[in-house]
């Protein structure tokens, strides 16, 4: 059912048109005093389309908008400019029963399991919220529960319900939270670096449950994260993003073994492995940090590109498309 | 491989909490040889940072040197009186935190802050504090103007490059870096590690290198010492550890990191969460999550095995370390234990 | 808060039970329990006046040969603590004060604490133009310089004690609320309350639910403390000679024995009571502030 009690026709769960998300910090004294700009730009310009059943990484440095990103999807922001439509129907017109039934259909991963999941609550109660405001009578919450525990593989969930978070363990919560997410079977998900808080020794369970969970009930998935290595493990395909918009986007595979965009590059180049004596590039690009509050002009990435030139001060690069894959740079003029 | 620098034996540290005492570090042995990089590799709470911290004796409060030594150029770090020990710091042994932000003085220019290193400890002249600040900032790759900057106005990975500089800065023999590029992006971490592994081969310093990341131990260190619960699991040279691991849980680890050569693969996790310590299991301490325990692990404390000098493994099965490898490779093996 | 946990576990399935529970009191600190036990006896003698009083307080007493018992000294002709110098029995004014003083401190208390909860909660959660209005009006009432405010607004209205809670009231929220808002705003983007959102929850289930239970034992820690403020505002006030005529209150007891000149002759017995009820009601609110204070912030014991 859709958001408007219309069947779904199209092949395309969310498109984002145009999306800018500009957040004032500061006072415009402080601003004028130190030389800084007052807007940062955390997304400025995004398009892309998510087809129904596909999963997607957001790849990119702190500071790039992915988060931010992943919050416009789910209606947690509303953009500053632009639309971000779900089954056709613009995010920012739902309110009432229709933005319900949408919260009901698209979900969020938690980074951090420690603190997504309210102290005082024991889990049963937690895992009962998105139940309750989904109308889903009593009787029939415990085995949606149930159920939702046995998917995210927490077996004999009747150990786990009674207990309060600070009684698991990381792996279980991050468990718990996904359970919380999928307890009333969405279609989309953002997995927001959902790994990141957790030790090495559990995180292969968790992405393992990811990618079981979102082939079974063919979820449509954003996982939003910094490392290439762990989106590669989970999704077909990748948007790199880069101080507020997109640098490529495309199949996995494609972008890691041959990424076209300088940043790509030097992404790939910059993961780590974990085998010794591995060859490893020197990486291709300048040193310094982005920075959010002053991009440059043109291309966002100009600054720290060892192949910049005149033009990419100049303008911004429109995207080009390259077997499949769309890259904002001006060498593929 | 040079003569060891520091030498740690049966190190014992305790922290006193409400419900007990937590043996955070319980008989950790390894030695740091000089001029080398070795990685102090685990998960959270298994001790690495109790470790790191023990070797520089700023402790919380409420821990407590319980026993063991450390050995450190003829000298017991462990029995030092704190004022010997705080003439060994910065000169001798150095730190660097995981996050510089923590460790920079936010009011005081970073001059100001080297200054007090190299004055202070270091008892150099304004003039002569001058000119290794420059020095230092050109060695890290910093532009010698930012040394008038606050700590605020360098980024991430600028502020690691300034804490890497104070570290050095009265060319100590050790230096002891906890998670220094956890916090900070692929490209920096990268960079950083690059001016880590540069100046280290420069200087022939020792360093040791605590992280819980597999593959930044691959990328910079000789040698890695893996602990888990409080003790030493497996030690030796980085090249056969990673490669040729004899202790299930280094095997565990090397296969639950994704990879961006090769196949996809399936990730095993190694399921399970570390004992608590308040009340660690009697036998081996990785029993309850390793598939390939028997009666004997959950009884007896492993010995210490050498199968070559230099390489410790603490396994009651380490001599089947080839076919528990081949094992440890398959899913189904850690499945098993879920 | 693990002592007051368990203590009150045992209650925990009736209704009495989780009131007491959700009142977070602070019985793990020493103090706190003196405080509150301080608050259980006046409380109770409160309660139990009209038992304890030995007569009426406001009654002009004469001795069997229908003289004026004035001045006498406690113990004399059984006032147990005397009598004023128009003849009122001391220890019963006392008694019935202890009525005033904690009906002024409970409800200024309540109403302080209530007010200043709303609002930090309304302010802090939803933000925005509201917020703003809200803190200006904070702002305006932090500029009110408090006794005269409340002398003014008592002698416009009309001398009661109940337009002096109203006045404590228009004027103490401002610390709760501002203390509240920025709790609020912390707890606000905490992960667990964008996981309710996300989850379909509406702000009014996340304020209850989510927010409005972790800054609970911070207003009972203003609240706390408001009660000394009430009882000590309305203590002065009465000195000062605008309080309720028609009420006896510690205040007014000490007003009718300074004006009595009760100071010079000597008369100790008339103004150490009352003074001492006072300090001892504050001293316990202060008490149980305080471990509130180490519930809300466990680092201070350090």
């Amino acid at each position: 059912m859709s958001l408007d009690g219309a069947p779904p026709e199209t092949r395309t769960l969310v498109r984002v048109e145009d999306v800018r998300m500009h957040f004032r910090v500061g006072s415009p004294l402080s601003a004028a005093l130190s030389g800084q700009n007052t807007v940062v730009k955390a997304v400025d310009g995004v398009d892309f389309m998510l087809s129904r059943g596909e999963s997607v990484g957001i790849l990119g440095e702190s500071g790039c908008g992915k988060t931010t990103m992943g919050r416009l999807l789910l209606k947690l922001l509303a953009p500053s400019h632009g639309r971000v439509s779900f089954e056709e129907t613009d995010l920012q017109a739902l309110n009432g029963p229709a933005l319900r039934r949408f919260r009901a259909r698209a979900q969020l991963i938690f980074q951090n399991p420690f603190e997504a999941l309210n102290p005082r609550f024991t889990i049963r109660r937690s895992m009962a919220e998105p139940l309750e405001n989904a109308r889903i009578p009593r009787a029939a919450r415990e085995a949606r529960i149930a159920r939702a525990m046995e998917l995210v593989r927490l077996p004999e969930p009747q150990q786990f319900l009674d207990r309060y978070p600070h009684q698991l363990s990381g792996g279980q919560l991050q468990r718990v939270v996904m359970a919380r997410a999928l307890v009333l079977e969405p279609d989309f998900v953002v997995a927001d670096e959902p790994v990141s808080m957790l030790d090495v020794s559990v995180r292969a369970g968790v992405l393992n449950v990811f990618r079981e969970v979102r082939a079974q009930l063919g979820l449509t998935a954003i996982y939003i994260s910094h490392d290439l290595a762990l989106v590669r493990y989970v999704c077909e395909r990748t948007i790199v993003m880069y101080l507020g918009r997109i640098v490529e986007d495309g199949p996995t595979e494609a972008i890691v073994n041959n990424p076209l965009h300088p940043y790509t590059r030097a992404l790939v180049a910059a993961v780590p492995t974990p085998h010794p004596d591995q060859p490893h590039d020197p990486l291709p690009v300048g040193r310094g940090a982005p920075d959010a509050r002053n991009p440059p002009s043109g291309c966002r990435f100009r600054d720290r590109c060892p192949k910049a030139h005149e033009r990419c001060a100049l303008e911004d690069p429109a995207p080009k498309q390259i077997d499949g894959r769309r890259v904002f740079c001006h060498l593929f003029a | 491989m040079g003569e060891a620098l520091l030498s740690v034996r049966d190190l014992q540290i305790a922290y006193r909490v409400s419900e007990g005492e937590v043996r955070a570090v319980d008989g950790t042995s390894f030695d740091v040889p000089a001029g080398t990089i070795t990685g102090l590799v685990g998960e959270s709470g298994c001790g690495k940072t109790t470790v790191a911290r023990a070797l520089t004796r700023v402790m919380p409060g409420n821990a407590r040197i319980a026993g063991g030594s450390a050995r450190f150029a003829g000298r017991d770090l462990m029995a030092l009186p704190e004022a010997e020990m705080n003439r060994l710091r910065w000169r001798d042994i150095a730190f660097i935190p995981q996050s510089a932000m923590n460790s920079l003085d936010p009011v005081y220019r970073v001059e100001s802050q080297l200054n007090e290193v190299l004055i202070q400890r270091g008892g150099m002249t304004r003039r002569q504090a001058r000119a290794r600040a420059e020095e230092l900032f050109d060695m890290v790759g910093i532009e010698a103007r930012r040394l008038r900057d606050y700590p605020h106005q360098f980024s991430g990975g600028m502020r690691q490059r300034v804490a890497i500089a104070l570290a050095l800065a009265l060319e100590p023999k050790l230096v002891i870096a906890d998670e220094p590029v956890t916090a900070l992006d692929v490209i920096v971490q990268r960079q950083i590690l690059d001016q880590l592994l540069e100046l280290q081969r420069r200087l022939g310093i020792s360093v040791i290198l605590v992280t819980h990341d597999i593959s930044v131990v691959a990328y910079v260190c000789d040698r890695v010492v893996v602990m888990y619960a409080g003790q030493v699991a497996e030690a030796g040279d980085m090249r056969r550890v990673l490669t040729r691991p004899e202790h299930p849980y280094t095997m565990g680890l090397t296969n639950a990191f994704p990879d961006l050569q090769g196949a996809i693969g399936i990730l095993t996790p190694i399921e399970g969460a570390p004992p608590n310590l308040l009340n660690p299991p009697s036998g081996c301490r990785f029993a309850p999550r390793c598939p390939f325990s028997g009666a004997m692990c959950q009884h007896r404390p492993p010995d210490v095995r050498a199968p070559e000098p230099g390489h410790a493994v603490s396994c009651h099965r380490a001599g089947e370390a080839p076919a528990l490898r081949a094992a440890a490779a398959r899913i189904e093996t850690w499945a098993a234990m879920a | 808060m693990p002592s007051d946990a368990t203590l009150a576990a045992p209650a925990d399935r009736n209704l009495l039970g989780r009131i007491f529970r959700s009142l977070h009191l602070p019985l793990g600190d020493p103090f706190a329990l003196v405080g509150l036990a301080i608050y259980a006896l006046f409380i109770l003698v409160a309660i139990f006046a009209d038992q304890i009083a030995t007569h009426d307080p406001t009654e002009i007493l004469y001795t069997p040969d229908y003289d004026l018992a004035a001045d006498r000294s406690p113990g004399a002709d059984g006032f147990i603590l005397g009598t004023t110098s128009l003849g009122r029995d001391i220890f019963s004014q006392l008694v019935y004060g202890s009525r005033s003083a904690l009906l002024i401190g409970m409800t200024a208390a309540f109403m302080v604490a209530l007010i200043g909860t709303v609002v930090g909660l309304v302010a802090g959660y939803f933000g925005g133009l509201v917020d703003t209005v809200l803190m200006r009006m904070a702002d305006i009432a932090f500029g009110i310089p408090f006794l005269p405010f409340v002398i003014v607004l008592a002698a416009f209205l009309e001398p009661s004690i109940w337009n002096v809670v109203l006045a404590m009231a228009l004027v103490l929220w401002r610390d709760t609320g501002r203390v509240i808002r920025s709790q609020v705003l912390s707890l606000r983007t905490r992960a667990y309350v964008e996981a309710a959102r996300v989850c379909g929850s509406s702000d009014l289930k996340i304020v209850f639910r989510h927010i409005a239970p972790n800054i609970l034992p911070l207003s009972f820690l203003y609240g706390s403390i408001a009660i000394g403020w009430a009882i000590l505002t309305e203590a002065s006030i009465s000195f000062l000679g605008f309080g309720d005529p028609e009420t006896i209150s510690w205040g007014y007891m000490l007003q009718d024995a300074y004006a009595s000149q009760a100071l010079s002759t000597r008369a100790f017995y008339w103004f150490v009571p009352p003074g001492l009820c006072i300090i001892l009601v504050v001293v316990a609110g202060f008490f149980i502030s305080r471990g509130y204070e180490e519930i809300l912030f466990p680092k201070l014991k350090e």
